[in-house]
């Protein structure tokens, strides 16, 4: 056994020195980023997005995910973004993340236009993106180290309050594919809120997960925010959530996608999914939501007509 | 153990047969010699030094030769999967030449560098490049994009990605590679010893080409066999444990 466990070790080490060593070029480079500095608590970021336009050019023919989209977030406030599936709402949070360029429109940033992405806005996928050949502590470190001016030890410690705060102090050391879906999605959390960003970009994070686990998370969620005002963009097509988590609601309909309606939720916080206050704002999203897919479908019908 | 107990029974069962096959003069021991004649040339030939010598010789031979393929097959790979022009011309060239079994080289090697061990080197380095470089580059591709947006996100760029998240993303296939190029290296190395005569020093394959001339099929089949164990030995070291990391961290074990 012991010779066993030796050998390896000699082994990963030779192969990691070479895998190192074929990548000394790189490392050189690495050594000239990280310049510049700020942590500690970064104040939210206002978002202007305006006329947002973007079409794809599918193999299924042209598809306007976004048409002539224009809404304005003010710092610190919690956005939801509703529409039923395929409406853009993705493809406008990629935009604002930067990691997308619009057709036309801009996206600004505390006055700034976006041209990239950054670590101001922190996305949280659909799916986890976290990575398996890191631990669950070096994956909330991953963006961590990109951060400049914080040692060793001031990193682990900023990786472990927000492991905490997920939850998840006890799993540090656990490999990725050793959690839960839940779990998972904490963990991305905790990923994207340690580098402090100033936006945070959430693509319906918690839509596969169960309802319970799914309470649990809009509970921590909210207190977070609490916390530390973040401005907060969530994509979601669960009215329920919405309305639970959002100040406000923006409503998209599909081909194209554009902004239907906002709705302004007046409900004090922490708010719980089974309030009657929030099933009425509820109610009354659906019935608006249902009119504009029903009005989608006559329109669809009125051209099917036309084309004979 | 009692699985380890049962294939060494399964081996001294085959063993015995096969002796006892030989003993019933089955067929005539100048075509199959018997496993005692075997490991009688095993033992003597490492007394008088020549089997370990040789083996010496052809591991570092392999070693080397693997090694220089590793680390210029790496950033070949890279370069093929970054760049659409290095794919046009060198991908086509790795995949080509890769379809070439190595000692295809060996006339070449030898006009180059004479009958030397860089000609060695050289065949080595030509069978184990040109897979590590193809599945260096068939793992970045398979890495899925949503790894290095989410790195891009938390101001991760250029080199910093590729290293970071491209590279050990792509680990599982880059280890299948690496494996598959330490087997083209030792098949390919075998034959050239076979085939070609180096003055500079005896590898295991001369050996085995000296035992055919002498008609001693005892040394030729010891030699195999003692080929097959390194084989053996090499993915137990060295590759089972990276396989098993991987599977590990990645949750891919059965
Ligand atoms: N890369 C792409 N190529 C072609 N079409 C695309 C691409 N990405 C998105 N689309 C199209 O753009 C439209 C909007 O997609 P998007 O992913 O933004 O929808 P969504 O609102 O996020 O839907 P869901 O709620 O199902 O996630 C869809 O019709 C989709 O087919
Ligand atoms: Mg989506």
């Amino acid at each position: 056994m012991e010779l066993k466990f030796f050998c390896r070790e000699i082994f990963l080490r030779f192969f990691s020195i070479l895998l190192f060593l074929t990548w000394l070029p790189g490392l050189s480079y690495l050594r000239t980023m990280n310049t510049e500095f700020h942590y500690r608590s970064e104040p939210a970021e206002k978002l202007a997005i305006e006329s947002v336009s973007k079409t794809f050019n599918g193999r299924s023919g042209k598809v306007h995910a976004l048409d002539q989209v224009s809404l304005n977030i003010k710092e610190g406030e919690f956005v939801c973004l509703l529409g039923p599936s395929g409406c853009g709402k993705s493809t406008l949070l990629n935009i604002i993340a930067g990691l997308d360029p619009p057709d036309s429109g801009q996206v600004l940033a505390d006055g700034k236009a976006v041209t990239g992405p950054g670590r101001e806005r922190m996305v949280m996928f659909q799916e986890s993106a976290l990575y398996p050949w890191l631990d669950v502590l070096g994956n909330v470190l991953y963006g961590l180290k990109l951060k400049p001016n914080l040692t060793r030890s001031e990193r682990r410690k900023v990786a472990h309050f927000y492991l905490k705060l997920v939850g998840l102090e006890k799993f540090v050391h656990a490999h990725v594919h050793e959690l839960s879906g839940g779990m998972k999605q904490r963990v991305a959390l905790a990923r994207a809120l340690a580098p402090n960003p100033r936006v945070l970009l959430m693509d319906e994070p918690f839509a596969a997960l169960d309802a319970m686990t799914r309470e649990q998370l809009y509970g921590d969620l909210q207190e977070i925010w609490g916390k530390q005002r973040k401005t907060i963009v969530f994509v979601t097509h669960n009215v329920r959530e919405a309305v639970c988590l959002g100040d406000r609601v923006i409503l998209f309909s599909r081909s194209p996608g554009k902004i239907q309606d906002h709705f302004d939720i007046a409900l004090p916080r922490p708010r719980g999914m089974n309030s009657a206050n929030l099933a009425n704002y509820a109610a009354a999203i659906d019935e608006r939501l249902k009119e504009l897919l029903k009005k989608e479908q006559g329109e669809l019908n009125e051209l099917k007509v036309l084309n004979g | 153990m009692k699985r380890a107990l049962k294939t060494i029974i399964a081996f001294a069962l085959l063993v015995a047969v096969w002796e006892g096959l030989v003993l019933a003069k089955f067929w005539s021991p100048v075509l199959l010699p018997s496993p005692v004649d075997v490991g009688k040339y095993l033992i003597d030939s490492i007394r008088d030094g020549t089997l370990l010598k040789a083996s010496a010789i052809t591991m570092k031979r392999l070693g080397l030769g693997y090694a220089v393929g590793l680390v210029l097959g790496l950033p070949l790979g890279l370069l093929i999967a970054r760049f659409r022009f290095f794919q046009d011309t060198l991908g086509l060239l790795a995949l080509g030449v890769q379809t070439l079994p190595s000692v295809c080289w060996a006339p070449l090697a030898l006009l180059w560098f004479g009958q030397t061990e860089a000609a060695m080197f050289f065949i080595v380095i030509m069978g184990s490049l040109w897979s590590i470089t193809l599945a260096t580059d068939a793992g970045v591709r398979n890495v899925p994009p949503i790894y290095a947006r989410a790195a891009r996100t938390m101001g991760s760029r250029g080199w910093h990605t590729w290293l970071t998240v491209i590279l050990p993303a792509s680990l599982p296939f880059v280890v299948s590679g690496m494996k598959q190029g330490w087997a083209f290296a030792w098949r390919s190395l075998m034959a050239a010893e076979i085939y070609i005569t180096v003055l500079t020093g005896f590898g295991l394959g001369q050996l085995l080409h000296y035992g055919r001339e002498l008609n001693a099929m005892e040394q030729v089949i010891g030699i195999m066999f003692v080929i097959v164990l390194i084989g053996l030995l090499a993915d137990k070291l060295l590759f089972s444990p990276i396989e098993r990391f991987m599977h590990r961290r990645w949750g891919t074990a059965k």
